[in-house]
């Protein structure tokens, strides 16, 4: 088998151990560009190992659903990892239930903003309709946000789009944009990052300050409860 | 740690079970998050129950040595947008502006209300 690179090539790339591979090799570089950086948000290794995995995929011909077929075992770990969300949740529990009352305030107001601003401007900005809609869930994760959009009839696909970009922008922009505004409390600015960008907007802010991962993760769970009430209410009322 | 996966496994099933049962617009596994949380404060309370993963940090080294490396987990679903890419065809500038500006003033409005509301809880501590 091993006389023709070629075929050694077709074996492989049908196997998940070399997409696996892939993922993991490509996210520990990229992750240690980013430390090498100091956590420069702009080197956000999720964003850099996301396009060099596709121009990867692209240049190979490889589809998605092969590549896939190694990935999918990071990718199911993203729900055992949401429910260890609750031991730094637990262990800084005392300074969370302090901060009940601000964290409630700004679950509704923010979540409010999230889904309305997006609508507005996107209405602003001419796009069609099914767009709009689409795009309306975009701050809470990608699960939560494709079965709203389903549930509007827009197009789940584009919400999905949406979702990760949304994330990857707010991963980047919400640690200059917070030190420039001089926002020093790690609960506010977690709590924004959770709540914004969900799962990405999270994982940016446990490689910042662990309070701020604990809020953020807790912004993430309740946004979307909270955004999959809203959106059907918002699409009702602004796009009558 | 296979206990400690077993424990955490055991809460996002339950999670994914009540979440389907009851049709919530939740994620199984924030359900989930829920019970393991519910779980450690009863072990504090019970002494019986810190046995096995729930006992000398075990289950909490494993959450948080997934945690280090949430980031990597987004990487599968984020190929997937690339090669979607095209869907936005025409109109992805003008989305991945729209999106942009959404997300600055979501950040700020949200850290902004939480700082607000708790500068008067502190104030109102503060006055007599």
């Amino acid at each position: 088998m091993t006389d023709n690179p070629f075929s050694l090539w077709v074996y492989l790339s049908q196997t998940p151990l070399l997409w696996l591979t892939v993922t993991l090799a490509v996210y520990a570089l990229a992750d240690a560009v980013s430390l090498a950086t100091h956590r420069n948000p702009l080197m956000n290794p999720v964003l850099h190992s996301i396009w060099v995995i596709g121009v990867f995929l692209y240049l190979t011909g490889t589809s998605y659903t092969t590549y896939f077929g190694g990935a999918q075992f990071v990718h199911f770990l993203l729900g055992p990892a949401t429910v260890g969300l609750a031991v730094p949740l637990y262990e800084n529990r005392k300074l969370v239930a302090a901060a009940i009352l601000p964290m409630l305030a700004a679950l509704l107001v923010g979540s409010a903003t999230a889904i309305v601003s997006v609508m507005v401007f996107a209405e602003a900005a001419g796009l069609p309709r099914d767009i709009v809609l689409a795009l309306a869930p975009k701050s809470v994760t990608a699960g939560v946000a494709m079965g709203i959009s389903e549930m509007l009839g827009a197009n789940p696909a584009i919400t999905v789009i949406a979702t990760v970009l949304t994330g990857v922008m707010g991963a980047i922009v919400v640690t200059p944009t917070m030190n420039r505004l001089g926002i020093t409390d790690f609960r506010a600015r977690g709590f924004a990052a959770g709540l914004a960008s969900h799962g990405i907007g999270t994982a940016r802010a446990f490689q910042v300050d662990e309070v701020a991962g604990v809020f953020a993760g807790i912004a993430m769970g309740l946004n979307a409860l909270v955004t999959s009430l809203l959106v059907p209410l918002a699409a009702t009322l602004l796009l009558r | 740690m296979i206990a400690s996966l077993s424990i955490i496994l055991i809460c996002q099933l339950i999670g994914e079970v009540i979440v389907r049962g009851l049709r919530l617009p939740l994620p199984g596994p924030v359900i989930g998050l829920a019970l393991l949380f519910a779980l450690m404060i009863l072990r504090d309370r019970y002494t019986a129950l810190a046995r096995g993963p729930l006992r000398d940090n075990a289950v909490e080294g494993t959450a948080k040595g997934m945690l280090a490396h949430l980031s990597l987990l987004f990487v599968p679903a984020g190929v997937g947008v690339v090669q979607n890419l095209d869907l936005l065809a025409q109109r992805g500038v003008a989305i991945a502006l729209v999106l942009a500006a959404s997300v600055v003033v979501t950040l700020l409005v949200t850290a902004g209300t939480f700082l607000i509301i708790s500068r008067l809880m502190v104030r109102r501590r503060q006055s007599p």
